[in-house]
């Protein structure tokens, strides 16, 4: 944080109205790599410009208009018949009278969650138009490498423009299942900062898209899926002991996990419910809220976790699921019945699955019969140093 | 924006069909086109005869290579095309959705230069 008021107030305006301020321009030029340069050269000008001239009455106005100029001066230098130019212009009136310009970016979430949108590129794209994320934090936590992900997002980009892929929220019809890719990239985000449990940023991240989501558009699974990002979040600093090893959720005290965010997670979940339209993540995020029940009950009740998961199965049958299915049925009824949930899980999904291999180990443990093999392998397939301490703890496999 | 449509279709389909099948199948595209140029949005369209009828060249060394037959030896061949103006991709997806090429074929939508 920079001590200049000035600059503090550009810093602010940047991490505030970053999204609103690409989503505008890139709803008016389709255009999201030349809206995100127009608003880095704006960002620069007001560096410059406001510690002398004093900070605007409205920030984001001053650099929507600048950030509008460049890009029209962009496009005219580039000589192309370029249809950005005469809508952009036509925009001048728009910017001037609207002191606070409409928030269009569940409109910007929908583009970068496109079907024709390579399925790879959704939550990286989300992560870095919407919330201004750059490039090597992504691929950081993404596991690739700094140039691949920074062509994955040109190439994205570039499909939005060439496509003409329109800045809009999907028909009715169309919303539910457009609004699920949505959540699926916000969840991937998640689900890609929770394995790196050092990117404690990233997660934040999503947990903010996922709170924006829900409230530009206050549908049951969006809530559902904040819900359940909620539980998992408020489990972060359980997750660890004091000498920084893992606690797996049965181990973990109730004591540790953070209060405000399991009761807005649990609010979350009772606003979805209420909507009468069940979906994956509310499931998910119910099965979080049974686990947190012990904070009070001072037990988890299986039997209802087992429930959810048949439902969940029967919506969405995936590897994650089947395993969680399992395991719930391990502790409702025997270490035997969770094998044989397991057993049922096709083998070619699992090969390269860790807590398939995890449980696998555990159950047979449990059963005092022959367990390396299936410990060996979770623990190959476990990136994580504390995660793989753990698991040297509970199984005593060796690498 | 404008877009072409192209239909890629299973070429042995065609000729396997009863007189009354066929008959229908050229009403859903008569119903489709006309509904295209009723909304406003067709530029243009053609049908275009069997791959078989297609003849592929290239130059090499100033060269010409002639050769019969289409240009990649697949089971679903370009068998037509729309070309529509329409405001933006999901418009043309939803075209290209209703297009009775759709459902025994596959649609590609590329969008045209300009």
């Amino acid at each position: 944080m920079s001590a200049d008021p000035a600059a503090r107030a550009v810093e602010r305006a940047a991490r505030e109205a970053y999204g609103r301020l690409v989503a505008w321009l890139g709803a008016r030029s389709r255009d999201l790599a030349g809206a995100e340069d127009a608003l880095a050269d704006a960002f620069r000008a007001a560096l410059e410009s406001w510690p002398r001239a004093g900070v605007p009455a409205r920030p984001e106005a001053w650099l929507l208009t600048a950030a509008r100029r460049r890009m029209i001066d962009a496009a005219r230098r580039r000589r192309t018949r370029d249809a950005a130019v005469p809508t952009l212009l036509a925009t001048a009136g728009e910017v001037e009278a609207i002191g606070d310009f409409p928030d269009e970016r569940l409109k910007l979430m929908f583009v970068c969650a496109h079907p024709a949108i390579d399925p790879a590129a959704r939550a990286p794209l989300m992560l870095q138009v919407v919330l201004g994320l750059d490039a090597a934090t992504i691929a950081a936590a993404f596991l690739v490498s700094p140039a691949a992900m920074g062509q994955r997002l040109v190439r994205a980009k570039e499909k939005i423009r060439l496509a003409g892929i329109g800045f809009h929220i999907p028909e009715p019809e169309e919303l539910p299942a457009r609004l699920d890719v949505v959540l699926d990239a916000i969840y991937a985000a998640y689900g890609t900062a929770w394995e790196e449990l050092g990117t404690a940023a990233l997660a934040q991240e999503a947990v903010w898209l996922a709170r924006m989501a829900a409230s530009l558009l206050p549908d049951a699974e969006a809530l559902g899926l904040l819900a359940l990002i909620l539980f998992c979040e408020s489990r972060r600093d359980a997750r660890r002991d004091p000498a920084g090893r893992f606690v797996p959720l049965a181990a973990q005290d109730p004591a540790r996990w953070d209060t405000a965010l399991l009761t807005e997670a649990r609010s979350a979940l009772a606003h979805a419910g209420a909507m009468g339209r069940i979906g994956r993540f509310q499931l998910e995020a119910a099965i979080q809220s049974v686990h947190a029940a012990r904070a009070e009950t001072g037990r988890t009740d299986w039997e209802t976790v087992a429930l959810l998961y048949e439902g969940l199965h029967e919506l969405t049958a995936t590897t994650g699921v089947a395993v969680g299915r399992a395991a719930a049925l391990a502790e409702l009824r025997g270490p035997e019945a969770g094998l044989a949930a397991l057993d049922a899980i096709e083998a070619g999904r699992v090969t390269a699955y860790q807590p398939y291999w995890a449980l696998r180990a555990t159950l047979l443990r449990r059963l005092g019969v022959a367990f390396q093999e299936a410990a060996g392998r979770a623990l190959r397939l476990t990136a994580d140093p504390a995660t793989r301490a753990h698991l040297h703890r509970e199984l005593g496999a060796d690498p | 924006m404008r877009y072409m449509m192209m239909l890629y279709i299973p070429e042995g389909s065609w000729p396997k069909m009863t007189e009354a099948e066929r008959a229908a199948g050229t009403a859903a595209y008569m119903t489709y086109t006309k509904a295209l140029a009723d909304a406003g949005v067709l530029v243009g369209t053609d049908r275009l005869e069997p791959s078989t009828a297609g003849t592929t060249i290239r130059t090499v060394n100033g060269k010409a290579q002639v050769l019969d037959g289409p240009y990649a030896d697949t089971k679903e061949q370009l068998g037509g095309y729309y070309l529509i103006d329409v405001p933006d991709l999901d418009a043309a997806l939803d075209w290209a959705a209703k297009c009775p090429g759709a459902q025994n074929g596959i649609l590609e939508v590329r969008p045209v230069v300009g």
